[in-house]
């Protein structure tokens, strides 16, 4: 038994998911082939974007992939690091902005 | 970042059977299927050449540089070094041979003190391509290779130059402190007797390789994206920019597997296997003389020391059309060669 939730080497297996729903599995695969293609975005934009996701997810197989994926392209740390913070920054402004929503109630139930 | 070549520090990944036993046992016992598999899966074993088309000279094994990801184990120490000799037999074999192009490398093969000489004779007998693989700092580690690019350009020498990145913090980590700096001090020189220009007939091409456990991404994307940096930054043109994988051989066999990354990295060469990268790997239209005139089919297996499978194994007994009928030396090191869009000294193959 793995001593941990999370093992690197797992991500490797990701593939084998089509194995138990083949159908499902596969469109995924070749939806997320297709959303990486360049388009109107290039690969390189769509790298930092899904390596900010990984944050925002907190996903470490996906933090580990778009990494590395980040310096195949040749992304610097600082690039990489500022898409990290844009993440970040939207992430702790969704929580900040339903402040609203407490302030409203706020005022609402007090005089 | 070390100074020293490993064989200085007695490193163990310094002796190639040491390596190549690394390469056979491990991961490839067991989990991964070796190289050969994949050949005899595609009816490609044993891998055979096709036309000769370049003769890679290595005239010798030291450089100014100790580069962390050299394949050569290169650097300041090194002793070994093409003697006159020798280049007077590669003469002869460069006069009669079917290949259109000759292919200078090291270490720094500026550092051999007959490559002024050599590349004269050699320019003389009318090589349609003739390279030279310059690490750029040479030309001004030291006042007496100020002169190279005039030198270059004298005799129509294709420049071929390493390059990591287009920015100082991920070259010099790669490849020494102040690499950086003089390398574009270096490439300003060059565009200044116009290589790499617009319409010139002098070629500058650059070489990328990952500073690190990682592939080589896009070439055409990254030549991009250095075009524009580098022009940008530092006004600099250059034709073309080759990607090349990092073989798991010498120092950068030591580096993954101090840093604890070689399996990983074999599980990704071998998952980025692309069996029609096969079709172009280098050694098929390629051959390898050292710096002491034995025969290989590629730079790697020569720092393997794999000499070719052929009865002719040295430049003094050179037979063209019997070294094309040898069989190729593969081993695990070779899906470097084939990873994704696969790799060579002239970048991607597929
Ligand atoms: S990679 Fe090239 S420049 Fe660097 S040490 Fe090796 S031979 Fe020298
Ligand atoms: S390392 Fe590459 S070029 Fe050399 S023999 Fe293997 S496949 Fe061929």
């Amino acid at each position: 038994m793995a001593d941990s939730y999370y093992d690197p080497k797992d991500l490797r297996k990701f593939p084998k998911i089509t194995e138990w729903s083949e159908e499902l599995g596969t469109k995924f695969f070749d939806y997320y082939g297709k959303v990486f293609e360049k388009g109107a975005l290039s690969e390189r934009e769509k790298s930092l974007i899904a390596l900010a996701v990984s944050h925002v997810v907190k996903c470490p197989y996906c933090i580990d992939a778009y990494t590395q994926d980040g310096l195949q392209r040749g992304i610097t740390k600082e690039e990489m690091m500022e898409a990290v913070h844009t993440g970040a920054a939207i992430e702790s402004g969704a929580t900040l902005v339903h402040a609203t929503q407490m302030m409203k109630k706020y005022d609402k139930l007090s005089h | 970042m070390a100074t020293k070549s490993l064989l200085a520090r007695k490193k163990l990944m310094a002796k190639a059977e040491e390596q190549l036993k690394y390469l056979s046992n491990g991961i490839f016992k067991d989990e991964l299927p070796t190289f050969r598999h994949q050949l005899e899966k595609i009816d490609d074993f044993p891998l055979k050449p096709k036309a000769l088309e370049i003769l890679q000279l290595n005239l010798g094994y030291m450089c100014n540089q100790v580069c962390e990801h050299c394949h050569v184990d290169a650097g300041p120490d090194r002793k070994e070094i093409m003697t006159k000799e020798t280049m007077q037999q590669c003469l002869e074999v460069i006069k009669t041979t079917k290949a259109h192009t000759l292919d200078l490398t090291g270490g720094a093969p500026e550092m051999n003190p007959n490559f002024r000489w050599f590349v004269e004779e050699a320019a003389k007998l009318g090589v349609k391509d003739f390279i030279v693989r310059s690490n750029l700092t040479i030309i001004r580690a030291n006042k007496k290779y100020f002169d190279l690019p005039e030198f270059f350009k004298k005799h129509n020498v294709h420049v071929v130059s390493s390059m990591p990145h287009w920015t100082k913090g991920k070259t010099d980590k790669q490849r020494g402190s102040g690499v950086f700096d003089k390398s574009i001090k270096a490439l300003q020189d060059l565009n200044a007797i116009s290589y790499g220009m617009p319409d010139s007939p002098l070629q500058l091409d650059l070489v990328y390789n990952p500073s690190g456990a990682f592939l080589p991404s896009n070439q055409e994307a990254l030549e991009q994206d250095f075009k524009k940096a580098l022009k940008e930054d530092f006004d600099i043109q250059f034709n073309s920019l080759f990607t090349i994988t990092n073989l798991p051989i010498s120092r950068y066999l030591d580096y993954l597997i101090a840093s604890d990354n070689y399996e990983d990295y074999m599980y990704k060469l071998v998952d980025a296997y692309n069996p029609a990268a096969v079709k172009n790997v280098m050694c098929r239209n390629t051959l390898s003389i050292s710096w002491d005139g034995w025969l290989y089919d590629c730079d790697f297996n020569q720092m393997l020391e794999m000499r070719v499978n052929s009865p002719v194994q040295h430049i003094k007994d050179y037979n063209e059309e019997q070294l094309q009928n040898r069989s190729i030396c593969v081993s695990q090191h070779c899906y470097g060669c084939t990873a994704g869009a696969g790799s060579s000294c002239q970048g991607s193959v597929v």
